[in-house]
């Protein structure tokens, strides 16, 4: 047996764990595990400008591979710097580590030099979290961490480690614990066979179905199944804002995005339908629109992994809790040996209505009276030049909701976007976060010139580590998503939802060692990306110069059914 | 409708707190809430009585469940139980009040386990309604304190919770 210091067990257990790259920022709680950091080659440490862009990197890392990140901060204000980080994750359901100092147990509660109760500051915003008591409790500690962050429906779980916990000079022994028993966290395995004969009854008989998926398709990698499914009955799919490339998108079966910024489609497919296949959704309040007008003709089936998400604002008639993955595997085992069959001519007729609405409203835009250039004409251009498979992360806002309508994802855990919380901020630590750890793929950073700005000193974490992100910034001057409310609710009274005094982003970002550049003119837009992109060392801020008017449609009106919207500032359904 | 939750959970420090913290965080609304250790020292037991719509219950008995320390929850009120709630109640007792709250007592099964010259203590155990009517039975102008321990609860029978 090795005896190692609180310190050192925490890093070999990261180690153990197999981790690679933390992110963080050091401060005086945290000097010995920094100590133990230093000493050891295993894993990369990334240290960030701002202790909320090390959570957003270790999130996103989570969003593009599953598994937790793990970020690494002092106690005090190094905690709750993190703490929109965590807030962020936890609302997504994505795993994450965050190991925070704090101040030596003796000064526990005397209001210490940088002391604040991280447990109680955090309890609303983890899966769950743990103080150490012991150092010797710290192996044990990160492997319950990691089984509690990435299992069931995974979120963020902090530790929380007094200074004095891990002492270079106290040295215990030290064995990583090989499986994780706990007798009171047991998440479900499979679903109830019951239930899913029950649901598949429904879903056979159907006449105007729909596949309703969410994030927790693509947090419980259950992509491959649910392609089968909608592929084998011929139904359409609509996905949500975090479940986006969890279906193909340019696929005939998929009518986009259903919800407040929803297609047109969508929201009528699913207004209209008799069945909701829903998967790994919440009934989230930005899908549902009015919860008493919600899809009057329709029989629900909710799978979810989280029981409490099942009939929490829309009351399943079949619930059934249990792994996506699992749970549409055995609805394939039933699709394929059932005699039952789809009514295929209803089905037919129900895709001729609606290829009719797809066509009435298929995702346009005026582009002829301003000369400015639309936003939504650079997202399309953005899928054009990365041929549709790039990581998008995206910052929170009017551009958010552009990429999530025209940039069209065909793979899962591509589209990186702060969806619950709607995080400004979020999208340039995110895209650094995914860059790392795929060097080689092209990784965008969709955002505003208000969101850009809420996280803008990590560009000299990118100088430092050489993080060549592609900054798409869609600058319109304003604060986009509030000035549209204040124009449809305020009489365009736009209180505060102006920038001025906006830097010059290209001479930041050659400030900083990166390169700059400023796009005015569609005509010029296609040439400058292509360019952009072929730097494949270098970060390149894009600068792109948008119509400060645009509002984002189709838009659902307030307290109306799904298919109440407004199309365009003139129109509505 | 008034619900009685009986919460078994991991006896660490900290697991009051996201339980009591949930119900606020949730708006849920807590009437009593009793909490000890149980006969195994490593799980304490909660009792909780709140009150809501079947759906909101459902929702309360769900996140509950979720929380990582969280063992199992019941809701007693969904069959034949048993609840008990302790209350101490002080009074102004001199000349014929001090007869009339000794006989109140009496009728209620309560005992008074304090007297000075001027005051009555009187110790009363029931569920909640008897103590509601307790306190109905008696004038409440010579009421100085009530101190009441919220629900503790027990299934009827052979039904048990335990791990």
């Amino acid at each position: 047996m090795e005896l190692l210091s609180g310190a050192e067990m925490l890093i070999r257990a990261l180690q153990d764990q197999g981790v690679k790259k933390i992110y963080g920022y050091p401060g005086g709680s945290v000097l010995h595990i920094y100590d133990a950091l230093f000493q050891q080659q295993e894993i990369q440490h990334i240290l960030v400008r701002h202790e909320q862009a090390a959570t957003h990197m270790a999130d996103a890392f989570a969003r593009a591979t599953g598994k937790a990140g793990v970020a690494l901060v002092t106690s005090g204000p190094g905690a709750t710097n993190a703490i929109t980080g965590i807030a962020t994750a936890y609302t997504d359901s994505i795993p994450m580590v965050v190991i925070t100092g704090q101040v030596p147990s003796h000064l526990i509660g005397e209001d210490a030099f940088q002391e604040t109760d991280m447990i109680g500051i955090s309890r609303p915003v983890v899966k769950h979290s743990y103080s150490v008591k012991h150092p010797s409790e710290i192996p044990g500690i990160v492997k319950k961490a990691f089984h509690i962050a990435e299992s069931g429906r995974p979120g963020p779980v902090v530790i929380d480690i007094p200074k004095d916990m891990t002492n270079p000079t106290d040295k215990f022994e030290y064995s990583f614990p090989k499986t994780v028993k706990m007798r009171s966290y047991n998440p479900v395995a499979k679903g109830h066979s019951g239930q899913i004969k029950k649901a598949f009854d429904l879903l056979i008989a159907a006449k105007r179905p729909i596949i309703y998926a969410g994030g927790g398709v693509i947090i419980g990698r259950a992509c491959e199944e649910l392609i089968e499914i909608a592929k084998t009955l011929n139904y359409p799919v609509t996905n949500t804002l975090m479940g986006l490339g969890g279906y193909p998108g340019t696929d005939r079966q998929s009518v986009g995005m259903l919800g407040m910024h929803g297609s047109y489609e969508a929201n009528m497919t699913m207004h209209h339908s008799d069945l909701i296949f829903a998967v790994g959704v919440r009934f989230d309040d930005r899908v549902t629109n009015g919860l008493d007008k919600f899809c009057p003709t329709a029989k629900i089936i909710h799978i979810d992994i989280d029981p409490t998400s099942i009939s929490k604002t829309v009351r399943a008639d079949v619930p059934i809790v249990g792994p996506a993955k699992i749970v549409l595997q055995d609805f394939l085992k039933l699709i394929k040996s059932s005699k039952k069959q789809p009514d295929t001519q209803a089905i037919k007729s129900w895709w001729h209505q609606i290829d009719e609405w797809r066509a009435r409203h298929g995702g346009r835009f005026l582009t002829d009276d301003s000369k400015l250039m639309k936003p939504q004409q650079v997202i399309q251009m953005l899928s054009k030049v990365t041929n549709g498979d790039a990581f998008v992360c995206s910052d929170v806002g009017q551009h958010q909701m552009f990429a999530a309508q025209y940039y069209k994802f065909n793979k899962p855990n591509r589209w990186i976007n702060s969806g619950g919380l709607g995080t400004m901020g979020f999208g340039f630590p995110a895209a650094m976060g995914v860059k790392l750890n795929f060097p080689d793929a092209d990784v965008a950073c969709v955002t505003g010139e208000g969101s850009i700005q809420m996280n803008i000193q990590e560009l000299s974490t990118c100088s430092q580590y050489n993080i060549p992100v592609k900054i798409i910034c869609l600058n319109n001057g304003s604060l986009g998503m509030v000035r549209q409310w204040q124009d449809m609710n305020y009489e365009s009274r736009h209180s505060h939802s102006y920038m001025e005094s906006l830097p010059d982003f290209v001479k930041l970002a050659e400030a900083y060692g990166h390169v700059g550049m400023k796009v005015e003119s569609f005509a010029d837009l296609e040439g400058a990306m292509t360019d952009a992109f072929a730097m494949k060392d270098k970060l390149v801020f894009m600068d792109i110069i948008v119509d400060p008017f645009e509002h984002v449609y189709p838009m659902q009106i307030p307290r109306g059914s799904m298919r109440d919207m407004l199309l365009s500032k003139t129109e509505r359904t | 409708m008034r619900h009685i939750l009986s919460v078994l959970l991991e006896n660490e420090p900290g697991a009051l707190s996201r339980v009591v913290g949930l119900f606020s965080q949730r708006n849920f609304n807590i009437e009593s809430l009793t909490v000890a250790a149980t006969d195994d020292i490593t799980l304490s037991r909660i009792t909780i009585t709140t009150t809501g719509t079947d759906k909101l219950v459902e929702q309360v008995t769900k996140q509950l469940n979720k929380l990582v320390d969280v063992v199992k929850v019941v809701d007693l009120t969904e069959g034949d139980h048993i609840e008990r709630e302790l209350m101490l109640i002080k009074y102004k007792a001199t000349g014929a009040q001090r007869e009339e709250i000794k006989r109140t007592a009496d009728i209620f099964r309560g005992q008074i386990i304090d007297i000075t010259p001027s005051t009555y203590t009187v110790q009363l155990v029931g569920s909640s309604r008897k103590l509601d009517a307790f306190i109905e039975a008696m004038d409440t102008a010579n009421l100085i304190e009530v101190v009441r321990t919220g629900v503790s609860g027990i299934a009827r029978g052979d039904k048990t919770l335990s791990v």
